[in-house]
Parts: structure tokens; C-alpha cells; sequence
């Protein structure tokens, strides 16, 4: 029996901070009457900021571990959690007018998200088996409860029900790969398991791949990768909006560090194996992901299928196995992310009582009407199709260099091609957008707080100077890689 | 003056010319439409000054050497070695100058015709000017690549918003086709990054590359530059983007946006993989031929004028092509006389071709703008209520059919003239264009020029106004300098030019 060693708790501030904040925030919305629910608001996004202020503080020069090696705090960890506190910050100051439109203003969708982000900073850091699926849960769970919070709305609950049932489904068959990791290694620990898998890959090659594809499978399906995308456009376009834009960002990150935790720290020695896997993957996404696209006429359900596509493009940085590879996924992520987050926010505005906005027919001549808004609409929606000089277009490129590297130019190609097929359907909502005109009956009158405007505006333009200056963002995830 | 002079080569100048624009164009969008007049001031001045910055890119040119001059470099995204590098040599140069000026004339031509959201039509062109300087003086494939990209965004605006009755198909087609084309560049331009560790050009201008390697790079820039032209058969976006377009898009597109494709091959393709570009020269040789001749006819039977002078444009730009990819040939039988004359056939015939296209589609916009009509049948007889126009249209027909002494005439004649070096019958089919451009160019302007007057809308027509006037003038006097003195502009890309063929005539393999 060994001694109980203290773990070095430091590390982990910064999630302590948010558990505490988030009961804080939970209680004190307890009696709160419903006109100063602002104040919930306020003390969320106050929480945000210590916690970043406390990852900023923490923030270490080389990586550290604790809790017995299952907690990993390094550069990483730090980048991508701080990506997570600012798309947050954004979602909840957005979609505070839009909960007020659907009376569903209410504590538990700020409640909810803090734990969320919990959540996500647990699946960023952690590092055994065990503490990653904790964290997957935690924002699962969270995730479930704030699609359903409109309860009133038909296919808000079928979409959680959906999302829960497929979740849960996903859940299992990670679980399922994780206990055969287990069986196979007597550990849940990533880097002992690192280096037990370094012995046996020579001699037990079957049980690995075999074990690999469950965990693959069960990261797809949280990822939205083709051919296990299903949930995806119906919890989109099902969920209310400002939940869709909460899904459609932060989460991703967290997927990301998911991969990069299990894939790449855990098992690079079957890289082999999981690259090819990936390839498919990525190929089949982006291929289904946009030609799909192509016929919706609901925003929010093209978006799914467009961020299927994306997700396709992230997984060719992560199949090239090179630490250039990962860095780009990394930037590609990100700034998907936050690209996306205009987009939700500028449909949400759109929004007006009884009638909720996500049609593209709904945005018919919105350049006529609010020409700063379609503007920072195209600006998001160029940047997704990856047209110079948004952001995107570098996004793209890293990926694309990454696959070139390692000589599939075949690859790269490919995903050329079918970004040229997604440009199309950008491009039909510009032109709603821009050559349409309103119909007669929905003028659309916007109505905005004055912080909405700023933030959306910064975060708007911010596609642009990322654009222009790439290396402000890429100089940190190629130090998360060094 | 000289002093003057100097203080201007310690300026940034291309940077200059590049973002003055751009920030023109945001100014002019906050203007707004509540008082387009201001926006249309705003617009105008940032485009005269603009094109006054361009003047000192001529006359302080070196035109001795072959050198990028004008250099500017900057570190810009370290993580792949991207720099912020522009330059000018023979064949930007003149490019730049054309588009600045061009620029103004469209910026003067929407003074009272465009009302409908006018501050956003001005920002566009002003926008796409500096987007278009750009991709002229950039230096590094990426940034390149990045203005080539971003300019089809404010024409993609400019067709759809301003355009006629089915301008969202031609507008969606015109997107659509050039990403397609772009895209397999980018490919290409990574894969070279991949063996070489550089974006730079000039770098790439000495990146050895085996001979499968070249020719597929070749083939993607092929495909990019071909649809920029556009070449037979990739030319079929033109005739509906141009229809469909206003006339400033109109005539942006044709006298500018095209030459970019032009500039593509003398900048990446010739030089980058001139073996390839050697063994494949059959290819191109065949597709401009086709547009010559083909595009010609097909131009013939044309109801819609600016269908008739887009597909006129396209057959233009064959000779182009042909003069950039005939020089194998020549070189070949020992003359690097008769291949330095084809190239700069070429380049001739792409900036006459800017100013004569673009006069074409200016007075169509001028009928057009009193009548709503651009089909041929609808006029007839204009010369009686609208001889100073008519004066003009038919002028600028004869330099588009290739009358000696406009600048027409010029490039055609050193294209044919060094075709024959090539192949006599290379030289017989481009040769064709003098009877066949004449056939179409003239027949058109017969039917809607001379003649009774047609109908009471032609008979209400009122004379082209100053504004009108200053427009075709000052692009009626560029079309006569050009081409009764041409030796200025061919003085200036001599070194580069020969630069250029001494360096395609060094094996890569």
C-alpha cells in the first residue's frame, strides 16, 4: 500500500476556479427575479474572465503533469482553453436577446455552459482514459440539457433526444475501445499506455487496430465525421439558435484536444493504422459534407453539413501525423470556431417574436436593409469557403501544405475540389444576401445592444486581420507542437 | 521636376498604389448612399491620385534592365516563409499603368448612371483596383495567389447587384469557373513550396523540377490562367459574365482581368516550367488558333453586342497566347529575334486590347444607358442623331478590326508577323482575324450606326454628353498613341522580354 501523495493542485486552478464560479452562479440565480437576470449574465462572463486570468497565470514554460500523471497541463492545454473562454464569452453575450425573443431566459443556459466549458477544459487536459471521458461526459451532459431548455419547441426536444440517444450510443463504443486498451495494458494512464503500445505493436497488431477503431469510431461520431455524422444537421437545426452556435464552436475544440490527446500522445505508434483510417474519414466527410449541403434551404442545416466538410479538413491536418499536420488542424479549428460564431450570431439577430429565423430565405436582401451585417455574414461565409483574405483561406492552406508534405498530393486535390463544390453554396447565400430582394412582408427591422454590435463587428473583422496577419494565431499553435 | 522625381523613389510606391485604392474604397463605402455625389467625389480622387501615384513607376523606370524594380520586402508569416515582396519588371509595368487608368474612366462612367446603391459600385472598383495592382506586382506566389483570389469577390458583387436579367447564373458561373482554375494553382504552388522550402517567384523561376513534375504544375497553372483569359474551350463563362455585367464590369473585366491570365503565363508557366511549356506548346498553339478562328465565326452571327465584343475579346486574347507560346518554335530554327517579337507581339496586343475593348464596351454602355437594349436589331442609323458618338464607335471598330495606324493593328501584325518564323500556317489561320474581325466588328457597326434611322427610340437619341465625351476621348487618344508610336511601351519590356527567353531556353530537367 502506498502512501497518499498530495497531487500538486496548481495546475489545475483554473478549473477549480470554474466549478466554484459555476455553483456560485448557480445559487446566486436561485434568487434572482427574473428582470435582473442580467446579473447571472454579468457574473458568467466575470467567470470567464478569472478563469482565463488563472489559465494565463498558470501557464507553464515546459508541460507539466499531476494528479498522478492524469491531468497535463502545457502549451497546448493553455491555447486551446483560452480558444474556448473567448468563442464562450462571445456565444453568451450573443445569444442573451435571442433567449429574451424565446422566453427562455433563464439561468440554466449560463449555469449549463459554465459546466460545459468545465467540461471541455477537463477533455483539454486530461490525460488517462478515465479523466477524458469525464470530461466528455460532463459536456454531453450539459450540452443534452441546454438543446431541450426550450421546452415548448417540438424539435428542440427531438433534436436532444436525438443527440442524447446517438451520444450516449458514441459514448459506449469509446468506452468499449477504452476497456479493451485496458485489458490489453493494465492501464488507463495515456503515456504509460504510450509505451505499452510501443512494445506490443510489433506482436499483437490485430488487438490494437482492433481496440484503435472502436476509439476512432466513438471520436468520429462526437466530431461529426462522415459516416457518423447523422445527429449532426438535426441537433443544428433543431436546437435553438444560440444553442446550434454554442455546439457549433467551442466543442470542436475541445473534439480536437479529445484527438490530439488519445491519437497522438497515446497511440502514435499505431499512427499508421489511424492515418489511414482518417484518410477515409476525411475524404468521405468532405465529399457527403458538401455536396449535401448543396441542396439545403435551411441556414442552420446547411451550416451542419458545411462544418461536416470542415471537420473533414481538420482530420487531414491530424492523418498526416507531422507536428505541422497537428498545428494546422489546430489553427484550422480555431478559427472555424470563430468563424462560425458570426454566423450563428448574425442569423440570431435576424431573429424577430414568433417567427424563428433560419431559412437562407430569411436573409433575402439583408444588404439592403443592414448592410454591416451581410457585410460580416460575407466575410464568415467567404472565409468558410476558404477565399482569400479571410481567414480561411490560410486555414486551408496549412491543412493543404500538411497533406502535401508527407506526398498525397492526391489529397490535397481532392479537397480542393470539393471546396470548390462548397464555395457554391456560400456563394448562394451571399446571394440571397446581396441580389435578392426582401419580400414585401419580412422587412427586417434588426435591433441590436450596443455591446452585441461591437463584439460581433470585432468578431467579424477579426476573419480579416487573422487573414491578413495569420501568424498572430499561428505562432501559438506552433509552439503548442514544438 | 527632378527633385520631385527623386523624392518619389523613396516612396513605398507599389504599396501605394495597392492599398490607396483599398482605403479609397472603404472611405467611399462609410460615404454612403445618403449623398452619392460625395461618394462619387471621393472616388474619383482617390482614382486620379492613384494613377498619378502609377506615373512615377514609368518614368522612373529603368528601362536598361531586367531587374524586379521598385522592391519592396517584408517578413510576413514566418511559419512558411511567406514574405510581403513586390516588384516590377517590363511586363507589370505597363499592366499597373493600364489599370489605373482604366480605373478612372469606369469611376467617370458611373457619375449619373449608376444609382441604385452607388457608394457600394464605386468602393468595388476602387477595392478591385488595388486587389488588381497587386496581383500584378506581387513577388511571392502567396501573395499573389491572395489578390488573384480576392479580386473575384468585388466582381462577383459588381455582376450580381448591378447587372441585367440573368445576372446571378452568370455571375455564380464566373465565381465558380475562376476558383476552379485557382485552386489547382494553389496545388501546384504548395507542391513547388514542398521541394524548394520558398514561395518567392523568382524563386521558383530556378526550382529544377523533372519533366512529370512540370507538366502536371503546368497543367494546373494551365487550367488557372486558361479560365483568366479565357481560352477556348474554358471561355464559355465570358459571353454571359460580360452580358449580364454593368459596363464598368464589363469593361474591367475585358481590359484588365484578362491580362491577368496573360501575365500568368509569362510569370509562372514560360518560366517556371519552360520544358513542359516546350513539349505541350501544341496544345496552346491549337487552343488560340481555335479562338481565333472559331471564336471569330462564332462571333459573326452574335445578336447582342456585348455577346459580339466579348467573343470578340476572347479571339483577341488568342493572339496573345499564341504570340507567348509560339516562341519554342522560333527559337528552334535559330531566330531569338522573331521570338522576342512574338512575346512582345503578345504583350502589345494585350494592352490595346485593354484600351480597345474597353472603349468597345463603354459605347455600348452609352447606347445602352439611353435605351436598355443591347440587341443589334434594335438600332440602326445612329450617326443621324448621334454623330459625335458615331464618330467615336466606329473608330474604335477599325482598331478592333486592326487598322494600321490604331494599336490594334500593332499587335496583331508582330503576332502573324513572327508566326511565320513559327509555321506558315500558324501564320495563315491568325491571319484570318484581319478579314474575320473586320467581317464582325464592321458589320456590327454597320447595322447599328449607319443606315436610316430604325425606329422612334433612335431618332429620340440625344449626343454623348462631356462626360461621355472625355471618356471615349481620352481612351480614343491612348488607342492612336499606341499605335502610331508603340516604341515606348515596347522599349520598356525589351529586357525583361529577353530576360525571359534566355531564361526558357535553359533546360530545367
Amino acid at each position: 500500500m502506498t502512501a497518499f501523495i498530495q497531487p500538486n493542485l496548481l495546475p489545475a486552478l483554473p478549473e477549480m476556479v470554474m466549478l466554484a464560479m459555476a455553483c456560485l452562479v448557480l445559487v446566486v440565480d436561485l434568487f434572482l427575479p427574473q428582470e435582473k437576470r442580467g446579473f447571472t449574465l454579468l457574473l458568467s462572463l466575470i467567470t470567464l474572465i478569472l478563469v482565463g486570468i488563472a489559465t494565463v497565470y498558470v501557464s507553464p514554460a515546459s508541460s507539466i503533469s499531476t494528479f498522478g500523471g492524469s491531468f497535463i497541463l502545457d502549451k497546448l492545454a493553455v491555447t486551446l482553453k483560452l480558444s474556448v473562454y473567448v468563442v464562450t464569452f462571445l456565444v453568451f453575450v450573443y445569444s442573451r436577446d435571442y433567449l429574451k425573443d424565446l422566453n427562455i431566459y433563464k439561468g440554466e443556459y449560463y449555469v449549463l455552459g459554465l459546466f460545459a466549458v468545465l467540461g471541455m477544459m477537463i477533455m483539454i487536459s486530461a490525460h488517462s482514459f478515465l479523466l477524458i471521458y469525464l470530461g466528455l461526459e460532463l459536456l454531453s451532459l450539459s450540452l443534452y440539457a441546454m438543446i431541450a431548455s426550450n421546452r415548448d419547441s417540438v424539435t428542440a426536444s427531438e433534436a436532444a433526444m436525438k443527440y442524447f440517444v446517438l451520444g450516449a450510443l458514441a459514448s459506449g463504443l469509446l468506452l468499449y475501445g477504452i476497456s479493451i486498451f485496458y485489458g490489453l495494458s493494465g492501464t488507463l494512464d495515456i503515456t504509460e499506455l504510450s509505451g505499452i503500445i510501443k512494445s506490443q505493436a510489433a506482436s499483437n497488431p490485430v488487438m490494437l487496430s482492433f481496440a484503435l477503431t472502436f476509439i476512432v469510431v466513438g471520436l468520429s461520431f462526437k466530431l461529426g465525421a462522415v459516416p457518423f455524422h447523422m445527429w449532426l444537421p438535426d441537433v443544428y437545426q433543431g436546437s435553438p439558435t444560440s444553442v446550434t452556435l454554442f455546439i457549433g464552436t467551442a466543442p470542436k475544440i475541445a473534439g480536437f484536444a479529445m484527438a490530439i490527446r488519445l491519437l497522438v500522445d497515446g497511440m502514435s505508434d499505431l499512427q499508421v493504422d489511424w492515418s489511414q483510417m482518417l484518410t477515409v474519414l476525411a475524404v468521405a466527410s468532405m465529399a457527403i459534407g458538401n455536396i449535401i449541403a448543396i441542396s439545403q434551404t435551411n441556414f442552420k442545416r446547411m451550416l451542419a453539413y458545411s462544418t461536416i466538410s470542415h471537420v473533414g479538413f481538420i482530420l487531414l491536418g491530424l492523418l498526416s501525423g507531422t507536428e505541422l499536420g497537428f498545428s494546422s488542424a489546430m489553427f484550422y479549428t480555431i478559427t472555424y470556431a470563430i468563424t462560425s460564431s458570426v454566423a450563428f450570431a448574425v442569423l440570431m439577430l435576424l431573429n424577430r417574436e414568433k417567427h424563428e429565423a433560419g431559412e437562407i430565405a430569411d436573409l433575402r436582401g439583408l444588404n439592403d436593409t443592414n448592410p454591416w451585417y451581410a457585410a460580416l455574414l460575407a466575410i464568415a461565409l467567404f472565409s468558410m469557403a476558404g477565399v482569400p483574405p479571410t481567414v480561411g483561406f490560410y486555414a486551408k492552406l496549412t491543412v493543404i501544405n500538411s497533406v502535401i508534405q508527407i506526398d498525397m498530393v492526391w489529397l490535397a486535390l481532392v479537397a480542393v475540389l470539393f471546396s470548390v463544390i462548397g464555395l457554391f453554396y456560400y456563394l448562394r447565400v451571399i446571394k440571397a444576401m446581396y441580389f435578392d430582394k426582401p419580400a414585401e412582408n419580412q422587412v427586417i427591422t434588426i435591433k441590436e445592444a450596443l455591446d452585441v454590435k461591437i463584439l460581433l463587428s470585432a468578431n467579424g473583422l477579426s476573419l480579416l486581420l487573422l487573414g491578413l496577419f495569420p501568424s498572430l494565431l499561428m505562432a501559438w499553435c506552433v509552439a503548442a507542437f514544438a | 521636376m527632378s527633385g520631385l522625381m527623386t523624392m518619389f523613389a523613396d516612396l513605398p510606391l507599389l504599396s501605394l498604389v495597392i492599398w490607396l485604392p483599398i482605403i479609397g474604397g472603404i472611405f467611399v463605402l462609410f460615404a454612403g448612399d445618403k449623398e452619392p455625389s460625395g461618394a462619387r467625389k471621393i472616388a474619383l480622387v482617390f482614382s486620379i491620385l492613384t494613377f498619378l501615384l502609377t506615373i512615377p513607376l514609368y518614368t522612373l523606370f529603368d528601362s536598361s534592365s531586367y531587374a524586379m524594380q521598385f522592391a519592396e520586402k517584408h517578413v510576413w508569416i514566418t511559419e512558411f516563409n511567406i514574405n510581403y515582396h513586390l516588384g516590377i519588371d517590363g511586363i507589370s509595368m505597363p499592366l499597373i499603368l493600364l489599370t489605373s487608368f482604366i480605373t478612372i474612366l469606369v469611376i467617370i462612367s458611373a457619375w449619373e448612371v449608376i444609382q441604385y446603391r452607388a457608394s457600394q459600385y464605386l468602393a468595388a472598383f476602387l477595392i478591385m483596383e488595388g486587389f488588381m495592382i497587386g496581383t500584378f506586382s506581387a513577388l511571392d506566389s502567396i501573395l499573389f495567389y491572395i489578390f488573384f483570389e480576392a479580386m473575384l469577390i468585388p466582381m462577383f458583387l459588381i455582376i450580381g447587384i448591378w447587372g441585367g436579367v440573368n445576372r446571378i447564373y452568370a455571375t455564380l458561373k464566373f465565381f465558380l469557373y475562376t476558383f476552379i482554375g485557382s485552386v489547382l494553382m494553389l496545388v501546384a504552388l504548395i507542391y513547388m513550396y514542398s521541394k524548394s522550402g520558398s514561395f518567392a517567384i523568382l524563386d521558383l523561376h530556378d526550382l529544377p523540377l523533372n519533366i512529370s513534375e512540370q507538366t502536371l504544375i503546368f497543367l494546373a497553372f494551365l487550367v488557372a490562367f486558361a479560365v483568366k483569359v479565357p481560352m477556348w474551350p474554358v471561355h464559355t463563362w465570358l459571353p454571359d459574365a460580360h452580358v449580364e455585367a454593368p459596363t464598368g464590369g464589363s469593361v474591367i473585366l475585358a481590359a484588365i482581368m484578362l491580362k491577368i491570365g496573360g501575365y500568368g503565363f509569362l510569370r509562372f508557366s514560360l518560366p517556371i516550367t519552360p520544358d513542359a511549356s516546350q513539349q505541350l506548346d501544341w496544345l496552346i498553339i491549337t487552343m488560340s488558333l481555335t479562338a481565333v478562328v472559331y471564336i471569330g465565326f462564332v462571333a459573326l452571327v452574335q445578336q447582342d453586342m456585348k455577346k459580339l465584343i466579348a467573343y470578340s475579346s476572347i479571339a483577341h486574347m488568342g493572339f496573345v497566347t499564341l504570340g507567348f507560346f509560339i516562341v519554342f518554335r522560333i527559337t528552334s530554327t535559330g531566330d531569338s529575334q522573331g521570338a522576342v517579337l512574338a512575346l512582345e507581339g503578345g504583350m502589345v496586343q494585350m494592352v490595346s486590347h485593354g484600351f480597345i475593348s474597353g472603349a468597345m464596351f463603354l459605347s455600348v454602355g452609352v447606347l445602352y444607358d439611353r435605351m436598355h437594349s443591347r440587341q443589334i436589331a434594335d438600332y440602326g442609323g445612329v450617326v443621324n442623331t448621334m454623330p459625335v458618338f458615331a464618330a467615336f464607335m466606329v473608330f474604335f471598330a477599325m482598331a478592333n478590326a486592326g487598322l494600321p495606324g490604331t494599336s490594334g493593328f500593332v499587335g496583331e501584325f508582330m503576332v502573324i508577323l513572327a508566326a511565320f518564323k513559327a509555321n506558315f500556317w500558324f501564320a495563315f489561320l491568325a491571319a484570318t482575324t484581319l478579314i474575320l474581325g473586320a467581317a464582325y466588328t464592321l458589320w456590327m457597326v454597320k447595322r447599328v450606326v449607319f443606315g436610316d434611322i430604325a425606329n422612334d427610340n433612335v431618332k429620340a437619341l440625344t449626343d454623348i454628353n462631356n462626360r461621355e465625351f472625355l471618356i471615349l476621348g481620352l481612351l480614343a487618344i491612348a488607342v492612336l498613341v499606341l499605335g502610331l508610336w508603340p516604341d515606348p511601351l515596347v522599349d520598356v519590356m525589351h529586357p525583361t522580354i529577353n530576360n525571359l527567353l534566355q531564361h526558357i531556353s535553359v533546360s530545367k530537367i
